[in-house]
């Protein structure tokens, strides 16, 4: 690996701590309102959430251009508040992997609080518990193998993300050039000795995250004992 | 018959024993085919003006063309892989001959079909002068360009703006579309203001088709020389080398003219 793929590696990883990072916040959020909503939008945001899991990634990318371009919505807002745009940055690929590894986040947190369901909570409240603080001692730590599930769904979705960060990327070194498209580079090149090196990379980092987490989280319903 | 051995022998060499599940699927995969189709890869850049040529080809021949469109790395790497194409359409020279000296193509079936011509555009009018000024002063967002390492129209962007001396300056404002179609794409969006594009790419009845641009002259780059090749796979098929003897004909040269590209 020479010190563009290292580049390469380097920035994936930061992208995927820093989606993750924010998946955690905004897509619990999600997941306790959906686990938890009587409201007849449930079923509206719950499909609007799993779009990425059924749709191309070049749809995803190819709107998220236009969107974010300076005659999308989105665009004029990043413009109008100052940030200009969005495409062929890194916090373009930080809203747009969001979007992408939602899902990934959000179903297994939301699954993890609804086989807890409300009765932990109602006798949280009996015993004066705040809903607030309800939520940090009672649901977190029960949904805990939901929330695990989650980030590293969400981190390894991230890292193998390609479809969208080619379309909006713009491949720039140090700031949209991500390892999927690195290795897209020098399959293009006919460098596959270097293509190798990185693809079998991916292969065993994505085998070895999936099996720590088949193995040491034994998932939300039987850690419940529901 | 003959794509279905082909599909049944693929599968049944990738992975083992599902060759058999291959076999029971094969008559839902194979597409009818006839003795007279040609399958034919061809360069994303090429897509519009041989859609064209295929329709021409098979009123004149009776021959049916089956394109599918990619880039040339890619393609070149399903080539050595097995792929059925029997004719390659390729964006540059190099490509069909790496497949020639591998023995994946057939020696002394080379030639060039087009070559092609660089502009810079923009999707907006009065934005790209007549003479690429516009470089010079610099003052634009954005810059695509086809990755140069893979796309030769990258490649020749990048040496028109070293003969300019403007490379250095505008280093920071680069951004690269995996081929010239996504190129093409940033500028049309907006989210560039400018793009090294395939003049085919907004060439329409002899102008301009939208927005401003500047065709670049051919002595600021080397001409970017799109090859033909007939590969292994089309040895013995008579629609694949009727296509190249039709590629070379006039009607053929004619579209390829009337998209822009030099013969």
């Amino acid at each position: 690996m020479d010190s563009a793929d290292l580049a390469a590696v380097w920035l994936t990883l930061r992208l995927a701590t820093v989606v993750t990072v924010v998946l955690l916040i905004v897509g619990t959020r999600i997941a306790w309102w959906l686990a938890h909503t009587r409201s007849p939008l449930k079923g509206v945001v719950g499909a609007l959430v799993a779009l990425p899991l059924v749709l191309p990634p070049t749809v995803l990318g190819f709107y998220l251009l236009v969107a974010m371009g300076p005659n999308g919505p989105l665009g004029h807002f990043t413009q109008a508040i100052g940030l200009g745009l969005l495409p062929f940055t890194f916090p373009g690929l930080v809203v747009a992997s969001v979007f992408y590894s939602l899902p990934f986040v959000v179903q297994p947190i939301q699954n993890a609080f609804e086989a807890i369901g409300e009765r932990p909570l109602e006798v949280a409240a009996t015993l004066r518990a705040s809903p607030r603080d309800a939520f940090w001692s009672v649901a977190v730590p029960l949904a805990r193998p939901g929330f695990i599930s989650g980030a590293i769904l969400g981190f390894a979705h991230t890292v193998g993300e390609f479809g969208i960060v080619l379309m909006i990327g713009g491949n720039i070194p140090g700031s949209t050039r991500l390892i999927s498209v690195q290795i897209y580079d020098h399959v293009e090149a006919l460098e596959y000795g270097q293509a190798h090196a990185l693809a079998g990379g991916m292969v065993l980092f994505s085998f070895v995250v999936l099996l720590a987490l088949y193995t040491f989280n034994p998932g939300p319903r039987k850690a419940v004992g529901t | 018959m003959a794509t279905m051995a082909t599909i049944v022998l693929f599968f049944g060499n990738e992975i083992g024993r599902a060759g058999l599940l291959a076999l029971l699927l094969a008559p839902l995969l194979a597409t009818p085919s006839y003795a007279d189709e040609v399958m034919v890869a061809v360069a994303a850049n090429f897509a519009a003006p041989m859609q064209k040529i295929a329709v021409e080809f098979e009123r004149a021949t009776g021959h049916k063309a089956m394109l599918a469109f990619g880039s040339s790395g890619k393609l070149f790497a399903q080539i050595v892989n097995g792929a059925p194409f029997e004719v390659l359409l390729a964006a540059d020279e190099a490509i069909p001959a790496q497949l020639e000296r591998d023995g994946h193509a057939l020696g002394g079936s080379r030639f060039t079909y087009a070559t092609g011509r660089l502009a810079l555009w923009s999707a907006q009018p009065n934005t790209v002068d007549s003479h690429g000024d516009v470089l010079r002063k610099n003052a634009f967002g954005h810059l695509a360009l086809a990755n140069p390492k893979t796309a030769p129209y990258g490649a020749a962007a990048i040496e028109v703006m070293k003969k300019l001396g403007v490379l250095g300056s505008l280093q920071a404002k680069l951004v690269q579309g995996e081929n010239v179609a996504q190129t093409y794409q940033f500028a049309a969006t907006g989210n560039a203001d400018l793009a090294f594009v395939a003049l085919s790419q907004i060439w329409q009845e002899g102008r301009i088709s939208s927005g401003s641009a500047w065709i670049v002259p051919a002595t600021l780059h080397q001409a970017v020389r799109q090859d033909a090749v007939l590969l292994e796979a089309g040895r013995d098929k008579a629609a694949a080398g009727a296509l190249l003897a039709y590629l070379k004909g006039d009607t053929a040269r004619a579209i390829i003219k009337s998209y822009g590209y030099a013969l």
